[in-house]
């Protein structure tokens, strides 16, 4: 009780504390020196391309995986040394549908709620409750692999959720699935926060990422930027405009060849462009007017994609962070 | 260990079994195929085997026998040969598969009936060929004037003709080989049903999500492997029975310990396909280990060829097998009434392997994806 330090005891609302989590696949660093901090009941986004190492990130926070390097502290639990405490209070719905296409939707519910230690009546309410919340009455003696996209991922939730875990990590949960179903799934999402479960969701999607309470944006294994999305959109180190001009194609050529120009995309008979600069756009208006005299320059409010195409094409040598912690 | 989670996966896995129409099937198919297959193949009926005959006595009586040989319409004589040699140099290129030698002191033979009187020589490594030969050794020669060797009491006991068995000195029938195909089937079966159920598993990328459920892989793997061995059983009752109503085959010891026999050893077939599961990466992967592990078994177990035939660093390499201490253990119990008891080494030895492949499976068990 003197100068020993405490015992690192956590505040009850750090869900997840990651610091240099780090996934090394032979030479490849697949997860480089991550640092996270997920509160509880709050929805924290992944966001990025195809390999840059969301799945794997997912994998060690589950204990499915051991780090190369770093610390990890999941529900107050360290990984890799008490995954199975930690399995116990986790929900992970995988990013390939992973229960079983040759039982049915209730068998492979019955057999998860016994593998969860459900039992009789208590097992029955539980799968009644999920039957009806996610829309599977009908579909209860149907085989798994004949559902449709969004049925799996129904089946999927209900399944993550059926023990009812204070964390929920779900991988790329919408790729499979039509825009309505999404929307769908992402009120579930919610309603499941708002109840206090925690939940981490990894997307390559700019609209999902957009819905998140804080967000973090990866590039081949490194974290580039995190905090709220409204955060990160406000401090974008840069600037975006929309340029107005009669031959788009030609103009979007020469802008993507200058040095301070991060992006050029062509929507609809304008273009978005975005900047390293945070001026008032008269630079960008001298460059364009140099291509087309009649174009015109103006500046608009920047969006996620914005944020994420400025933190991946700089790169800068320390990743931008967000100071702003309230979400 | 937790027994409702064993409970669920052992459900489970009975409630896609019973979807899987291929796997079922191959329990039930194999069996039965295999049977038919080995025991026909030395069961048949030959007629018109291609023969030569070599008839160096050349007197009334020898070729009153060879004329009686070939209205059986079993040996077809299309050769006379005039000396050995010839007989040989037939059978080599394969123009004949039986030969009849009649020595020229047939008549001394016959009349004294202590030794055989002429000779039978077949192409051994032809399992019908020697099947038909069996037949011609108790061919009835009816009108044959067998002389003062008829009378004698006990005559009949005497064997008239004496086999030579070419390439193959092993003889066999359907009654050595169906307790032998119990082990062979159930090696063949076992493996390759558990290492496939379980590397499907990690294929089709259930195990993702189970190792993130508190189920452990000693839970998840008991209770996939402990549904096979009720189809173990099931697979060596088809084959007792099949082998008693096709075949003939009695069991001459104790049903109870045939059973009790089979368990151990489908205990030691299950555990070596839980060993190879660990080992491999795909299902094509579990059943290439699985033939791996079944020829040699085949082989060298004694199956195919008799053990004490075999090199003695063969002979060691068998003793690893479980295959050669069951066909040991059931040839004993079903053939020669022995009981456990005398055979207790056998029932060690294959307890040995469950214990040793158990440690090493349970050893590579993976607790995480990697
Ligand atoms: N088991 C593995 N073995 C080797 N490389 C892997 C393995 N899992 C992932 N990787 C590699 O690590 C990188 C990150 O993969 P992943 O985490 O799946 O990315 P994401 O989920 O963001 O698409 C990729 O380059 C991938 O090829
Ligand atoms: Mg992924």
């Amino acid at each position: 009780m003197n100068a020993t330090p405490a015992p690192a005891t956590l505040p009850r609302e750090e869900v997840i504390v990651a610091r240099g989590l780090t996934r090394r696949f032979g030479d490849l660093v697949a997860v480089d020196s991550l640092d996270l901090d997920v509160r509880r009941a709050e929805v924290y986004g992944f966001l990025g391309p195809n390999g840059c190492g969301k799945s794997t990130t997912i994998r060690m926070l589950c204990g499915l995986l051991a780090p190369s390097a770093g610390e990890v502290r999941v529900l107050g639990h360290a990984l890799p040394r008490d995954a199975e405490a930690v399995k116990r209070s986790i929900g992970y719905m995988t990013q390939k549908f992973s229960l079983y296409d040759d039982l049915s939707v209730r068998e492979n519910l019955e057999f998860l709620a016994a593998v969860h230690g459900l039992r009789g009546e208590n097992a029955r309410r539980r799968l009644d409750s999920l039957y009806e919340r996610y829309r599977l009455d009908d579909l209860r003696p149907r085989l798994a692999g004949t559902l449709s996209g969004g049925q799996k991922q129904r089946l999927a939730l209900a399944a993550a959720v059926l023990h009812e875990p204070e964390l929920l990590l779900l991988d790329e949960p919408t790729s499979a699935v039509d825009p309505q179903s999404r929307r769908d799934f992402w009120d579930s999402l919610f309603d499941l926060a708002e109840a206090g479960t925690t939940l981490v969701v990894s997307t390559h999607y700019m609209d999902e990422a957009e819905r998140c309470h804080r967000l973090a944006i990866l590039d081949r294994g490194r974290l580039v930027a995190d905090g709220s999305p409204q955060a990160l959109m406000a401090n974008l180190p840069g600037a975006t405009f929309r340029v107005d001009c009669a031959e788009p194609r030609r103009m979007q050529q020469a802008l993507s060849a200058l040095p301070h120009v991060l992006g050029v995309a062509q929507i609809g008979a304008s273009l978005r462009v975005l900047t390293d600069r945070r001026d008032d756009g008269s630079w960008l208006d001298s460059q364009v007017r140099a291509v087309e005299t009649e174009a015109r320059v103006e500046p608009t409010s920047p969006n996620l994609e914005d944020v994420f195409v400025a933190a991946t094409r700089t790169r800068p040598a320390a990743p931008h962070r967000d100071t702003e912690r309230t979400a | 260990m937790n027994l409702a989670r064993l409970l669920a996966v052992v459900r489970k896995e009975l409630v896609q079994l019973a979807r899987d129409r291929l796997t079922f099937a191959m329990i039930v198919g194999i069996p039965t195929l295999q049977l038919l297959l080995f025991g026909f193949a030395i069961n048949l009926d030959i007629r018109h085997l291609p023969a030569a005959v070599l008839d160096q006595a050349d007197t009334a009586r020898s070729r009153e026998l060879v004329a009686e040989l070939a209205s059986s319409q079993v040996l077809d004589f299309r050769y006379r040969a005039a000396l050995p040699q010839q007989l040989e140099e037939l059978m080599r290129r394969g123009r004949i598969s039986a030969a009849v030698v009649i020595p020229p002191d047939f008549e001394a033979r016959f009349e004294q009936a202590d030794r055989p009187a002429w000779q039978v020589i077949v192409d051994g490594s032809d399992q019908s060929v020697q099947a038909a030969a069996r037949q011609l050794a108790t061919f009835p020669l009816a009108s044959l004037d067998y002389g003062g060797a008829a009378s004698r009491p006990g005559a009949a006991a005497v064997p008239g003709v004496e086999i030579v068995n070419f390439y193959n000195p092993q003889r066999r029938a359907p009654v050595n080989t169906v307790p032998g195909l119990i082990g062979v089937i159930l090696a063949m079966t076992m493996v390759i049903f558990t290492a496939m159920a379980i590397v499907r598993e990690r294929e089709r990328g259930n195990m993702e999500m189970l190792i993130a459920t508190p189920l452990s892989p000693f839970e998840l793997t008991l209770g996939k492997v402990l549904p096979y061995v009720g189809i173990g059983l099931v697979q060596v009752s088809l084959i007792l029975l099949l082998g008693w109503f096709v075949f003939g085959v009695p069991v001459r010891g104790s049903l109870f310990d045939v059973y009790l026999v089979a368990l151990l050893y489908i205990g030691a077939m299950l555990m070596l396909g839980v060993f190879i599961s660990t080992l491999a990466r795909s299902q094509f992967q579990a059943m290439q280990m699985a033939f791996f592990t079944f020829l040699p078994q085949i082989l060298l177990s004694g199956f195919m060829f008799p053990y004490e035939g075999m090199p003695v660093a063969a002979q060691w390499l068998a003793e690893i097998f479980p295959l050669t201490h069951f066909l040991r253990l059931i040839r004993g119990i079903m053939l020669r009434e022995a009981g456990i008891g005398e055979l207790w080494p056998e029932m060690a030895a294959l307890a040995a392997f469950i214990v040793v492949m158990l440690a090493i499976a349970v050893r590579r068990f993976r607790k995480t994806l990697d």
